[in-house]
């Protein structure tokens, strides 16, 4: 007697969510731009005859000229302005979303294992995160990159190693009341060891979560990477990065702010896109949170 | 309230005394030393400089040493500013990035309580969308892209405040103020805008209604109370953050505040002041965090009896 029409079309969860997050247009528009970004981050470099560290001395501090080879025009070094964007951008969004995923991992693992665990591990690994947040931040990064040899990946390194600490927390609220639930109680009941559960039950449950949270660390990435730069800390010239084209913008502001307006235009409409998209994945994997 | 206070007391001083042991491993794990330059110094030199700042001495010794010195709230010379200790370094600079940081904690939270309960109020009005723009804008544009803007419309094309400096007029304040209030702005009017609507939904607001309580008074004296206490959790932090003084806006802004210290000290090598400033960080810190919870058990029963 089932009429089979009007029975529910069969759905997962995951495809519900995407659904709704495409519903969002401001989400979608943010995605849409930041591909094309990104594209033109990681491709656009290759279609001009040289590179962002090469100086043309014929061309200094040349204007915005879209009928010259520099769109954009140059800074004093005859260095082409937009190409040196462009391969700033691709350090930041390699660093952000690299960045990011490393640190959502090592957070949800130390958060999954704090928070099931519990009682005296849990005490003694939580005091440990309120420790590490207790560090003047840029202290700590300073001496991390030092500790870990200076250069780009030491930079790495001690981005990850400041920015775990925020999703272990998280995790850990979420890991501790999934311990008390039946089906946990029943994965023990069965057999399982506590690596087991951790690692079948207690993280795939943290994931919408941990991909909310993660998409925000990636803006939170490419801001803190783009704030050292600005400082002088963190990427160094000659290698561009749009912290220090800032940096380099600011000191020149008064005369020619066209070197602040590109790069801070372009750090500024990807940090907005991030946000946006971070927005609709919490909407969409979360709606009661609105 | 007072074993809540020795307890939160004892915990804050563990922490900051784990702090102190990390900071000064870490920081001497670190290759290089406060000696180490282009310039060659003859190892007699270098020896007797190093022995003056018992930098000769085992680890373990140097630690005790340096402990035995806090206890005693000595905190060493400065080895970079020679002639100076690092109380005097980390006090002279202070009052200047109190002042700006206070009033930034002051403005961010004013305006952004206030645009955050506009927006719950009024939801999806004028005022509402100019905030949540404000927010974005906030927390999406760094700090460090709209100071140098300010700068180059307020200061250079409308010469209403100056440039930079620290002088004896306001004028000199109100940028620095603003560049530093805004993000906050953005994340307190968020936060308030949520736990404001999730507030007025609340069966105790419902109650006082129905009980003929006025409007005003029951979104000002009953919801807000409830409302406001993610902010308070949230001001904890970053009142810390923000009183010991911005690097960015004190570059940019050239103020003569602590705030370039936690990267000068770092970058060379000052072991003594990067201790001073850690500790004063982590001391603010764990103070804030503890005002936070006590304003957040007094505003709410709830948070006071667990």
């Amino acid at each position: 007697m089932s009429d089979a029409s009007l029975a529910p079309i069969p759905r997962s969860t995951l495809s519900l969510q995407l659904r709704r997050f495409r519903q969002n247009w401001l989400a979608m528009l943010s995605v849409v731009i930041l591909l094309a970004i990104m594209a033109a981050c990681f491709l656009g470099p290759y279609l001009f005859p040289f590179d962002g560290e090469e100086a043309n001395f014929d061309a200094i501090n040349q204007g915005v000229d879209f009928t010259s080879i520099h769109l954009f025009g140059t800074d004093d070094y005859g260095r082409d302005l937009l190409v040196r964007t462009l391969e700033g951008g691709r350090v930041s969004l390699n660093i952000g979303f690299l960045g990011a995923l490393v640190a959502g991992i090592i957070g949800v693992l130390y958060g999954a294992v704090s928070g099931f665990v519990g009682g005296r591990i849990d005490r003694v690994m939580m005091r440990l995160v309120e420790v590490l947040y207790g560090f003047p931040y840029v202290i700590l990064v300073i001496l991390l990159s030092l500790l870990f040899g200076g250069g780009n990946v030491a930079l790495f390194a001690a981005l990850v190693f400041t920015l775990w600490l925020t999703p272990a927390v998280i995790v850990r609220g979420q890991a501790q009341s999934l311990a008390r639930r039946e089906f946990v109680e029943a994965a023990r009941a069965c057999g399982m060891t506590s690596r087991q559960i951790i690692l079948t039950h207690i993280v795939p449950n943290t994931m919408s979560t941990v991909i909310v949270y993660s998409s925000l660390l990636v803006p939170e990435v490419i801001l803190s990477e783009s704030f050292l730069s600005f400082l002088g800390i963190g990427i160094k010239e000659p290698q561009a990065s749009w912290g220090n084209l800032i940096q380099g913008g600011t000191a020149a502001m008064s005369t020619d702010i066209r070197l602040l307006l590109l790069p801070a235009g372009l750090l500024a409409t990807v940090l907005f896109c991030l946000n946006f998209i971070a927005d609709g994945l919490r909407d969409a994997f979360d709606p009661n949170e609105r | 309230m007072i074993r809540f206070l020795t307890k939160r007391a004892g915990d804050g001083l563990m922490t900051l005394a784990a702090l102190v042991t990390l900071t000064f491993f870490v920081m001497r794990l670190a290759p290089g030393g406060p000696f180490s330059s282009n310039r060659k110094i003859s190892p007699d030199i270098l020896a007797n400089v190093q022995a003056s700042y018992h930098l000769d001495d085992p680890l373990v010794v140097q630690f005790l040493h340096y402990v035995w010195g806090v206890v005693r709230f000595d905190f060493g010379p400065s080895i970079r500013f020679r002639d100076y200790t690092v109380s005097e370094i980390l006090l002279s600079g202070l009052p200047y990035s109190l002042t700006i940081g206070f009033w930034a904690v002051v403005v961010a939270t004013v305006v952004g309580v206030t645009l955050g309960i506009l927006g719950a109020l009024r939801r999806n009005s004028l005022i509402d969308y100019s905030a949540g723009v404000v927010a974005v804008i906030g927390i999406a544009v760094p700090i460090f892209v709209i100071a140098p803007l300010m700068q180059v419309y307020f200061a250079l094309t409308l010469g209403w405040f100056p440039v930079g400096g620290w002088g004896a007029s306001w004028r000199n304040l109100v940028l620095p103020i603003v560049a530093l209030a805004l993000p906050n702005i953005a994340y307190i009017s968020r936060l308030t805008r949520a736990a404001m609507i999730e507030t007025l939904r609340e069966n105790y607001v419902r109650t006082a209604r129905a009980k003929g309580i006025g409007r005003a008074r029951v979104i000002w004296h009953h919801a807000l109370t409830g409302a406001i206490l993610p902010v308070v959790a949230y001001l904890g932090p970053a009142t810390a953050a923000i009183i010991t003084g911005s690097i960015v806006i004190e570059t940019i802004f050239a103020l003569p505040g602590i705030g370039r210290h936690f990267v000068d000290a770092a970058l060379n090598r000052d072991y003594p002041l990067v201790m001073g400033i850690t500790i004063l960080y982590g001391g603010f810190l764990i103070v804030f965090n503890i005002l936070a919870d006590m304003l957040r058990g007094w505003l709410d029963p709830r948070v006071r009896n667990e």
